[in-house]
C-alpha cells in the first residue's frame, strides 16, 4: 500500500465536504422540522442491532443489503442497520406499545453492502416517517401526502409519484395456483414488463384462459389516473382483493391530486417494490435527473407480528444524498465577518453580540490578514471612534 | 408537457434495422448516421436525440438513466443483468442463440471445468444451474480459439449459423436462451415520461407486428 492510496475509501463510500454537507444538512433539518410540524415524534434508533430484530420480517433483500459483524459480548451476530423502518417498527411494538397511531420520523445513515440502484451510495443518508396503527386508506393518503410536502420542502418542482398495489398481484397469483417457483419466475418476468415473454409464459403456466388474459394485462396497467377504470373492467371476474386494492388507489388520487395538484401521478399495477413485506399501497418518487426513486414507501401491516404486537403501518424514506444535487442551492447567506487577532477584550464582547445575532465571525490569530484565513469573509471589524465597527472589506 | 427523450442506439447492421423501427415512431435521424462520426444526434422531433453507442454500453447508459430508451441485444442484457430496466418490446431482429460450444466429438470432462466467454455472469449462472463447478475465463473475442488451444474445456458464445464454429472444428452443445433485440427502457424514466415513452413503445410495437 502506497502513502497515495491508503486515503483511499472504499467503493461507495464518501466524504461529505463543507459545501455539500451544508446542503444535506440544510435537507435534513427541513425535513424533520415538516415531520415534527405534522405531528411526528423524532426517534434515534443504534447504527447496530442483533441481526434477529434488525433483519426479520423485511425478506431476503434486506439480508443481502446489511453488513454484519460477531458481538464479542454475546457472540450474536450484530447488523449495522441497512434500513431504519425495522428498527421503528421495533419501537413501536415494544417500546412505546402505544394503542393508538403511533407518528415516528428519523434521519440517520444506513449502511448498505452494495448500492441499492448503479448510482446509490453504499452509506445513503435517509430522512423518513412512519404510521402505526392506522389500518384505513387515510393512514395512506397522510403519509402520502407527506411525501409530497417532503419534497417541495426540499426545493424539488415538480413531484413524480409512482403507486401501485402489491394485493392486485398477489391475489392473482393466488389464483392461479402458481407454485413458489413459478411466482418467483413470473415476477422477475413482470419486472421486466416484457410483453412477448410475459404470454408465452403465461401460455404455458396457466391453466385459466380468464386468469391468463387477467395476468397477460397486467404490466400494460400502468399509465395516469385513466389506467384505473381500465383495470377495473379488464380485472373485474378477479377476485374482491383486488377491487379494494383499485379502490384503495381510487381514494387516493383523489386526495392527493386535489391536495397537490401539480403532481404528476403515475400508476402501475405491476409495480412490486418491496413485495416480500409490503402488504398494500407501495409508492416511490422520482425527480428528473436521477435514474432511480429518490423516496420510497409503502405499507407493511404485517412486519409488527414478529414483535408479538401486530400493527397497521405505512411509512416512507427520502434518500437525501439523492436529492441533493437535484436541488437548486440554497440562496447564498451573507458572508462571514473577520475579526483581527487584538488583546483588547472589548472586541471579544463585540464578536459575541455578533454571533448571537446570527453573524458568523472568524477570529484570526496572530499575524494573520483576512486573506489568511479561509474563510468567505465579506466584511471585517475594525476599531474607529473608540468601538469595534463592521466594515465591508 | 414534454421533455427531452434520449434514445441510445448501437452502430452497424443494427442501427440498419432499427431506424424503419423508429420511423414508424416518427422518429428519423436529422442527418445519416453511418456517414457521421458524431455520437449524439438530432432528430426530426425537437424533443427526442440519439445517441451512438457500443452494443454492451447500451443496458448502462439507460440503467443510469443517461439515455431514457434503448435499443440491446437479449445477450448484454442478461448479462447487465435487467434491473432498473424494462424490456417491453422484442424487437425480433438480430436473432441468434446463446449456447455453449466445444471441440467436436471431444467429451468435456466431468468435474471442474473451465469455461472461456465474454458473457461471464451468464456463464456462471447457467452452470450453476446445471450443478457443475465452472473456471469462467474472460475473454474478448476469438472465443472458438479458446477450446482449440486448451485454454477452456467450453465456450458460451452467441451462435447464429454455426458456420465460425464448424470452421473452427467445435460443435454447438447446449441452448441456453434465445437472443433478439429489445426495446428498453428505463424504470424512472417510464414514470416520469410516461406519455411520450409509450407512444413511442405502442408504435414499435405495432412496427414489429405486435
Amino acid at each position: 500500500m502506497t502513502y497515495a492510496d491508503r486515503w483511499l475509501l472504499p467503493d461507495g463510500v464518501e466524504d461529505i465536504l463543507p459545501e455539500k454537507a451544508v446542503r444535506i444538512e440544510s435537507l435534513r433539518r427541513r425535513l424533520l422540522d415538516l415531520y415534527s410540524r405534522w405531528g411526528y415524534e423524532l426517534v434515534i434508533p443504534p447504527l447496530i442491532e442483533y441481526t434477529d430484530s434488525l433483519l426479520i420480517g423485511l425478506g431476503r433483500d434486506i439480508d443481502l443489503m446489511t453488513f454484519k459483524v460477531t458481538d464479542q459480548l454475546s457472540g450474536r451476530t450484530l447488523g449495522i442497520r441497512a434500513d431504519i423502518t425495522p428498527q421503528t417498527a421495533r419501537i413501536d411494538a415494544h417500546s412505546l406499545k402505544r394503542s393508538g397511531p403511533a407518528r415516528l420520523c428519523y434521519a440517520g445513515h444506513v449502511l448498505h453492502t452494495r448500492p441499492k440502484s448503479p448510482l446509490g451510495t453504499r452509506s445513503p443518508i435517509q430522512a423518513g416517517v412512519e404510521l402505526y396503527g392506522e389500518a384505513s386508506v387515510n393512514g395512506d393518503i397522510e403519509v402520502i401526502s407527506l411525501l409530497l410536502a417532503s419534497l417541495q420542502a426540499c426545493g424539488l418542482e415538480q413531484l413524480n409519484i409512482d403507486l401501485g398495489h402489491v394485493e392486485i398481484y398477489r391475489t392473482l397469483a393466488a389464483e392461479a395456483q402458481l407454485d413458489k417457483g413459478q411466482e418467483r419466475a413470473f415476477f422477475d418476468l413482470l419486472q421486466t414488463k416484457a410483453t412477448s415473454d410475459i404470454n408465452t409464459w403465461v401460455d404455458k403456466n396457466v391453466g385459466s384462459a380468464e386468469i391468463a388474459a387477467m395476468l397477460k394485462a397486467l404490466p400494460t396497467l400502468a399509465g395516469s389516473r385513466q389506467i384505473l377504470s381500465e383495470a377495473r373492467q379488464i380485472l373485474a371476474k378477479a377476485p374482491a382483493a383486488v377491487q379494494e386494492a383499485l379502490d384503495t388507489l381510487d381514494a387516493i388520487a383523489a386526495v392527493v391530486s386535489e391536495r397537490f395538484p401539480q403532481s404528476n401521478l403515475y400508476f402501475d399495477l405491476s409495480e412490486l417494490r418491496g413485495y416480500n413485506y409490503h402488504t398494500g399501497v407501495v409508492f416511490a418518487a422520482f425527480a428528473p435527473g436521477y435514474g432511480a426513486s429518490i423516496a420510497n414507501g409503502g405499507r407493511y401491516d404485517h412486519v409488527g407480528e414478529v414483535f408479538g404486537n401486530a400493527r397497521p403501518a405505512t411509512g416512507f424514506n427520502v434518500d437525501i444524498t439523492a436529492i441533493d444535487g437535484l436541488v437548486k442551492a440554497p440562496a447564498a447567506s451573507s458572508g462571514a465577518i473577520f475579526a483581527p487577532a487584538t488583546d483588547d477584550g472589548a472586541q471579544w464582547d463585540t464578536v459575541n453580540r455578533l454571533r448571537a445575532e446570527g453573524e458568523v465571525v472568524v477570529c484570526g490569530f496572530e499575524g494573520q490578514s483576512v486573506a489568511d484565513v479561509n474563510a468567505d469573509c465579506d466584511r471585517q471589524l475594525v476599531f474607529e471612534a473608540g468601538e469595534y465597527r463592521v466594515r465591508s472589506l | 408537457m414534454s421533455h427531452m427523450l434520449t434514445i441510445a442506439l448501437t452502430k452497424g447492421r443494427i442501427l440498419k434495422e432499427t431506424l424503419p423501427l423508429l420511423a414508424s415512431a416518427g422518429i428519423e435521424p436529422a442527418e445519416d448516421i453511418s456517414k457521421s462520426r458524431k455520437l449524439i444526434f438530432a432528430t426530426n422531433q425537437e424533443h427526442v436525440r440519439l445517441l451512438i453507442l457500443r452494443g454492451s454500453d447500451v443496458p448502462t447508459y439507460v440503467k443510469f438513466g443517461s439515455a431514457d430508451m434503448g435499443i440491446a441485444g437479449k445477450d448484454t442484457l442478461m448479462e447487465s443483468g435487467s434491473e432498473g430496466l424494462y424490456e417491453p418490446v422484442d424487437l425480433g431482429i438480430a436473432r441468434c442463440q446463446l449456447m455453449t460450444a466445444a471441440v467436436k466429438g471431444v467429451k468435456t470432462p466431468d468435474g471442474r471445468i473451465k469455461v472461456a466467454t465474454k458473457y461471464v455472469n451468464v456463464a456462471k449462472q447457467y452452470y450453476a444451474a446445471q450443478g457443475r463447478q465452472a473456471d469462467i475465463i474472460k475473454l474478448y473475442g476469438a472465443m472458438e480459439l479458446a477450446p482449440i488451444m486448451d485454454l477452456a474445456d467450453e465456450i458460451v458464445d452467441i451462435v447464429d449459423t454455426g458456420n465460425t464454429l464448424r470452421a473452427n472444428g467445435l460443435e454447438p452443445r447446449e441452448h441456453i436462451a434465445d437472443i433478439s433485440s429489445r426495446l428498453i427502457v428505463n424504470k424512472a424514466s417510464m414514470k416520469m415520461k410516461h406519455d411520450q415513452i409509450q407512444q413511442v413503445i405502442d408504435a414499435v410495437q405495432q412496427a414489429v407486428g405486435g
